[in-house]
């Protein structure tokens, strides 16, 4: 096994901090990223751009922006639903109101506002913690959704209570609207997430990372230090959230189209966001990709193979994957609350060490 | 020892602090001050008050009467992060490490508080961003290398023997190189070696930085040996202070620690 780091000597602190510090590392993920941006776009197709690798991204997305919160700095959020939600219709009232805006811009403004929101919402989370902080965000997610299926002007008052997002185009190609080609859609939201889980993974290790974590770990001890709590928890709440709204801009306009508030932000889609955290890892950054791509396959190979292979019924299918997705959950939480990333960890430092055991 | 060192004027001056939890008077009119340079202890038995005097002291307990002073400024309440960033740091009796996080990071948010590069550099890392850590890496690097912990720079504290973690913990509060430190009983539950190791750092803090050092310490023997002065702390009254020999030889600190009958109705 070539999965060493002998001869490999740090000679300054910048290499060593430096993201992928190990030349392998650095190696596979580059391959990831050219297949990804330089191949996968040209075999693209309708179905693998909408049943998985769009979604995957959007989710990839949400999930990075919960895990700020809920890994990083130990704030339980179940209003992740409420959060898109907020993305959404940000994009969409910019978008129908400023048609000329370049639709980046009208994105990363959504974030924006969806941060200041989720700083709102945040501001309990200065008096009360764990379970009844859940709570709290539980409220946000259900009264967002009320308040954009209630309020005409976040609809434009359409009589369907419908939004549906404008074709818009990014250098010549139509990335909205049902005239999009899937490969323009991809890349779209290719490129959001790979910058976003850069500033990500360069948030979380520097200073105000640490700040999270310390708030996390031991909020005392953190204000005894000098972190100031409400700085670091409501920065935690506003970056999470800009993360999450940005995802809700992008789940309504490049993937869906179309959204209605009750069905497309209801509670299931906090809990599938927070699935994905537990599942591919509580303070990791590779673990929101590991989850999301576990949540977004798994239903579909079960579909395949056991509607497609065995034969059974799809209702059966379903509820064999959620069963499986809740044993899932609870293994993790129980025997490896750092998830799918620590396992990936623990198989890199097996694979360093091969052929030793220890 | 003391003799080299140049102890200067009053850097923190405790005056009439009274702190009661409902009926518990866990501190009543106590009155001390610390000088410049100096290692000054806070002994007596359990429960006396002493963890509390301190807590008093970095904002995280607010004393009903009287008030402190440090460098100068005059208050009463002061919030823990407002004194850490006036230059107190400290320890606490029951480890207060980030568990999650490794040594060096643990270290790393000691000098939290001396960052102020904002989120726009630090989310593309490279410029200023870069610079800070790195300048802030190496003055933490320093600490570790100055607390021989070199070894478990990238391990997570919670992994690490309680010895250890003890000394990560001075690390961090090090790390903010602080004009005052408080060490809630630093050598709690160490053997015989660590407790001379962590003897030796204590000193070499307040020799080679001029650190001025608060401690709370059980064990006499070590007390008597690091401390220029000593405050003597019982159900909340203080009972003495004065150099090591003025208190060993104080009667009501002997019969404090012998045991004899308290008469603490007022
Ligand atoms: N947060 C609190 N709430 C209620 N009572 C408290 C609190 N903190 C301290 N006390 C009480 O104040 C008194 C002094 O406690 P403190 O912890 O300061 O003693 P100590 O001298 O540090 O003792 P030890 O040597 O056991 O650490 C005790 O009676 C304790 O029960
Ligand atoms: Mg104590």
């Amino acid at each position: 096994m070539f999965y060493r780091e002998a001869g490999q000597f740090k000679t300054s602190y910048k290499a060593d901090q430096a993201i992928f510090s190990i030349t392998q590392d650095r190696f596979i993920v580059g391959l990831f990223l050219v297949v990804a941006f330089g191949v996968v776009p040209f075999l693209i197709n309708d179905y693998w751009a909408n049943a998985i690798l769009i979604q995957f991204l959007v989710y990839a997305m949400a999930a990075l922006g919960l895990n700020i919160l809920t890994g990083y700095c130990g704030q339980v959020s179940l209003g992740t639903g409420g959060f898109m939600a907020v993305g959404a219709y940000a994009s969409y009232k910019l978008v129908t109101s400023f048609p000329e805006l370049n639709f980046i811009l009208i994105i990363l403004l959504s974030g924006g506002i969806t941060a200041a929101v989720g700083m709102v919402f945040g501001l309990p989370s200065l008096r009360i913690k764990g379970f009844y902080l859940a709570v709290a965000t539980l409220a946000a997610q259900f009264f967002l959704v009320w308040l954009f299926n209630k309020v005409g002007w976040f609809f434009n008052y359409s009589p369907t209570g419908m939004i549906v997002s404008p074709p818009r185009e990014m250098f010549g190609y139509l990335i909205t609207g049902a005239e999009a080609q899937p490969g323009a859609r991809y890349l779209f939201c290719l490129s959001f997430v790979t910058i976003f889980a850069l500033a990500a993974k360069n948030i979380t290790r520097g200073r105000i990372g640490r700040s999270w974590m310390a708030i996390r770990d031991m909020d005392i001890a953190a204000e005894l230090i000098g972190i100031r709590p409400l700085e670091a928890k409501l920065s935690a709440f506003a970056v999470s959230s800009f993360y999450i709204g940005i995802a809700g801009a992008l789940y309504f306009n490049v993937w869906l189209g179309t959204a209605e508030p009750t069905e497309a932000f209801d509670i299931n889609q906090s809990f599938f966001v927070l699935f994905i955290v537990i599942i591919g890892g509580l303070g990791s950054i590779l673990g929101s990709f590991l989850g999301a791509a576990f949540m977004v396959l798994a239903p579909i190979g079960i579909k395949n193979l056991m509607v497609g292979v065995l034969g059974f019924d799809v209702s059966v299918a379903k509820h064999v994957e959620l069963m499986m997705i809740g044993t899932l959950i609870i293994l993790f939480l129980i025997v490896e609350p750092h998830g799918m990333a620590r396992l990936w960890q623990i198989l890199k430092e097996k694979l360093r060490r091969w052929p030793f055991p220890y | 020892m003391s003799l080299k060192r140049n102890i200067g004027d009053t850097i923190l001056a405790v005056d009439q602090i009274s702190l009661s939890f409902g009926g518990v008077k866990a501190l009543s009119n106590i009155s001390f001050s610390v000088n410049e340079h100096e290692v000054f202890a806070i002994i007596g038995p359990n429960g006396a008050g002493k963890s509390s005097m301190l807590n008093c002291i970095n904002g995280f307990y607010h004393p009903q009467e009287g008030t402190i002073t440090f460098k100068g400024n005059t208050r009463r309440h002061v919030s823990p992060s407002e004194a850490a960033r006036e230059g107190i740091a400290r320890t606490f009796q029951n480890i207060a490490l980030f568990k999650g996080m490794t040594t060096l990071d643990n270290i790393m948010t000691g000098r939290n508080t001396k960052m102020n590069k904002g989120i726009f550099w630090q989310a593309l890392r490279f410029g200023p961003a870069e610079k800070e850590e790195i300048e802030h890496r190496a003055v933490v690097e320093k600490v570790i290398d100055f607390l021989e912990i070199e070894a478990i720079r990238k391990t997570a504290v919670g992994t690490l023997p309680y010895g250890l973690q003890k000394r990560v913990e001075l690390g961090r509060a090090l790390a903010a190189e602080p004009d005052l430190l408080l060490l809630d009983e630093p050598m709690a539950g160490m053997n015989i070696e660590e407790k001379q190791d962590m003897c030796r750092f204590i000193l070499d803090v307040n020799d080679e930085f001029g650190t001025t050092i608060v401690l709370i310490e059980h064990d006499m023997g070590v007390v008597m040996d690091i401390s220029d002065r000593v405050v003597v702390l019982d159900y909340g009254k203080k009972l003495a202070d004065g150099t090591p020999d003025e208190v060993r030889n104080n009667q009501a600190v002997i019969d404090a620690y012998l045991g004899v009958a308290h008469d603490d109705e007022e």
